[in-house]
């Protein structure tokens, strides 16, 4: 990839640079003085799969942001606890589980609570903790990256060993041991962990495990950059490092930074809701869409909780779904080998 | 090759003594006094001392560490005076709330983990590979599309929502399965395969996407390449050209996404044991994580950490045996 790209030495370098690079004869005739970054949006605008997955994900923001406007509008609020709804047993009274005029989506199983608002301020809690990883997790691999690759020689062997290092640690494993134990360190054993402590442990989690994809692939690409003639160029002139880094080479790396971003989102999404679904992520009462799917699953033999198994589940995939697809859709996009 | 080797597992022991290291000091050094989790309804001081004597929790962390990779390769004593135990050679520690050896628990739950890695990387990698070569071979085609889509859907499935469909329609809604329950291998082959043929394909299924999205892009690469070309032009078969000339150039990523595939199975099959309700390795670092019980959590990360290492090595020697291309030094 970065042997097509095709730098422009400018002092107004923008991050659309970074697809300059060969675009079909006909097509560069056809859009003189078209930016690299605007033939980028040319391509995603006129991508479908792009359009409709993107949809889907500002969808989800809204609903999942706008989750105490819509518990308003819905007049259900996602801690009120249904005893009248549920049975002797605590299971949901009436269809399915529960589902009626009044709660769309049925009630939860124990506590009777509305599955639509749980669900939906669930989204707004595992959407908030992978974004911010994502963003912490990227700009630490960008840092690490580049300084790797542009210092080389012992730094670089010692920042790769290192990554290799955390490649070896069993993540998933690890995780499930490190974030109750610290919890428990923190709040102390007798007393009930708050969820956001339990969040923050999270996000520290993915944070230490998150930036090695990223700084792998910064470094290599800075690598191929390094020796280039506007680098030299800008050395010449008697740039220091610093303006090497950030307006000669960051410029460069932006595409696929944004790419590993987009495609970090849904992971961190995906791994939330798997801690979660164990019992280890966030915890009561904070709502979470990965521990509704383990209740789901540890109540789905009984009678018409197949809904809200499907509902919950279907939520996580869905959420996946939509930024994964996104996100292939933006490295095609960005691509400049693609011919779309 | 064989110098190659050689530095190669240095390094491997060398990770391995690290991250053996960073366990260690993050579970025994920073938590709670494990003396205060063996006695949940509170005990007095003289209890508590007796715990921290037998479990040598007054030494200094360094001391402990020693003495705890000691008794992995050589054996160690627990306690002293007349409340002595011995601890033989794989020795992992003794569990904070049970009382029980660590390596007894560990005999107990890892063949049920490595039954569904296993069975599941052989399963995924026969689907995904087949899936993704033949795809790329009839690139443009209905079979082509099918295996995109449904990859695309099996790379954004969680594990859980799909082990929870296929245990909901093979036993709870439609009873053609009985509720999966272990069976050991030595006792009965088929029952053992017939409690593991759900979450083999639970997993299976989800991650054949991975390998099939990239053995398609792997074989487009090759086939458009030149010897492809020459080949074809020799007037070689098409099958020989797909397989013995293309897959073969074609194969490395593959291998590698294989190998580190069976270490993270090997590591991570928790999600699928926790819905099938099977107590493997994960579910009872799950367990112990929870319960704080220190000895567990260690030997489980320890014994998913060799995993992922020796799959790394795996790889690397696979590499060379597989491509000619590749020289080890």
């Amino acid at each position: 990839m970065s042997g097509t790209m095709e730098p422009m030495v400018t002092e107004t370098a923008g991050p659309g640079v970074a697809v300059m690079a060969e675009i079909p004869e006909a097509e560069a005739r056809k859009f003189v003085g078209l930016s690299p970054g605007k033939l980028a949006w040319r391509r995603l605008k006129r991508d479908k799969v792009a359009f409709w997955s993107f949809v889907t994900v500002v969808v989800m923001f809204v609903v999942a942001y706008g989750a105490p406007l819509i518990s308003l509008l819905y007049g259900k609020d996602y801690t009120t606890m249904n005893s009248d709804l549920l049975d002797a047993y605590g299971r949901p009274l009436g269809y399915l589980n529960g589902v009626s005029g009044e709660h769309w989506l049925g009630i939860q199983i124990g506590t009777g609570r509305d599955v639509f608002m749980q669900m939906i301020y669930g989204m707004r809690t595992s959407m908030t903790i992978s974004f911010v990883s994502a963003v912490g997790a990227i700009f630490f691999g960008v840092v690490v990256g580049i300084i790797a690759g542009y210092f080389g020689g012992w730094i670089d062997a010692i920042i790769s060993w290192f990554i290799d290092f955390m490649l070896s640690f069993p993540f998933l494993i690890f995780a499930m041991a490190a974030v109750p134990i610290f919890a428990n360190v923190v709040v102390g054993e007798a007393k009930e962990v708050p969820g956001w402590i339990n969040a923050s442990f999270l996000i520290m989690v993915f944070l230490i495990f998150g930036w090695t994809g990223t700084a792998r692939l910064v470094r290599g690409q800075v690598i191929g950059l390094r020796e280039r003639e506007f680098v030299e160029a800008a050395r010449a002139s008697g740039a220091g490092p610093m303006h090497i880094i950030f307006r000669q080479l960051l410029p460069n790396v932006w595409a696929p930074i944004l790419v590993s971003f987009s495609m970090a989102v849904p992971a961190f999404i995906a791994a939330e809701a798997a801690l979660s679904f164990l019992g280890i992520g966030v915890l009561e009462p904070t709502p979470d869409l990965g521990r509704l799917v383990g209740q789901a699953v540890a109540t789905m033999q009984l009678d018409g909780m197949w809904m809200y198994l499907l509902v919950t589940g279907g939520a996580v995939f869905l959420l996946v779904l939509a930024f994964n697809l996104f996100g292939d859709a933006l490295r095609d996009a960005l691509d400049p080998k693609s011919s779309r | 090759m064989f110098r190659f080797l050689i530095r190669r597992i240095l390094l491997a022991v060398l990770t391995l003594f690290a991250i053996s290291v960073v366990a260690f000091g993050l579970f025994f050094a920073v938590p709670a006094d494990p003396a205060t989790t063996m006695c949940a309804r509170g005990c007095d001081q003289v209890t508590k001392d007796q715990i921290h004597a037998r479990l040598h929790l007054d030494d200094p962390i360094y001391v402990q560490y020693f003495d705890y990779m000691k008794g992995i390769f050589v054996g160690r004593e627990y306690g002293a005076g007349d409340w002595k135990r011995d601890c033989p050679a794989p020795c992992l520690g003794f569990s904070f709330r049970t009382d029980e050896p660590v390596m007894d628990i560990v005999k107990r739950s890892l063949p049920i983990t490595v039954s569904i890695a296993i069975g599941a990387w052989i399963f995924e990698l026969l689907i995904g590979v087949t899936a993704g070569v033949f795809a790329a071979l009839r690139r443009g085609t209905v079979f082509d599309k099918l295996a995109i889509s449904l990859s695309l859907v099996g790379a954004a499935m969680p594990v859980f929502f799909f082990a929870a469909i296929l245990l909901y329609v093979f036993v709870f809604g439609t009873g053609i399965l009985p509720f999966p329950e272990y069976v050991p291998i030595s006792k009965n082959p088929l029952a053992w395969a017939g409690a593991f043929i759900l979450p083999w394909l639970s997993l299976a299924l989800i991650n054949a996407a991975n390998h099939s999205r990239l053995g398609r892009a792997q074989m487009l690469e090759t086939l458009s390449e030149d010897f492809i070309r020459t080949a074809r032009a020799k007037g070689l078969r098409k099958s020989k050209v797909s397989l013995r000339h293309a897959l073969r150039a074609a194969i490395n990523p593959i291998v590698t996404m294989a190998g580190l595939s069976l270490g993270g199975l090997l590591g991570g099959a928790v999600i699928t044991e926790s819905v099938f309700g099977m107590q493997g390795l994960g579910m009872q670092t799950v367990t112990a994580a929870r319960e704080l019980n220190m000895p567990l959590v260690m030997a489980t990360v320890l014994i998913a950490t060799v995993f992922i290492v020796v799959a790394n090595i795996v790889v690397d020697v696979a590499y060379a045996a597989l491509d000619p291309r590749v020289r080890l030094s």
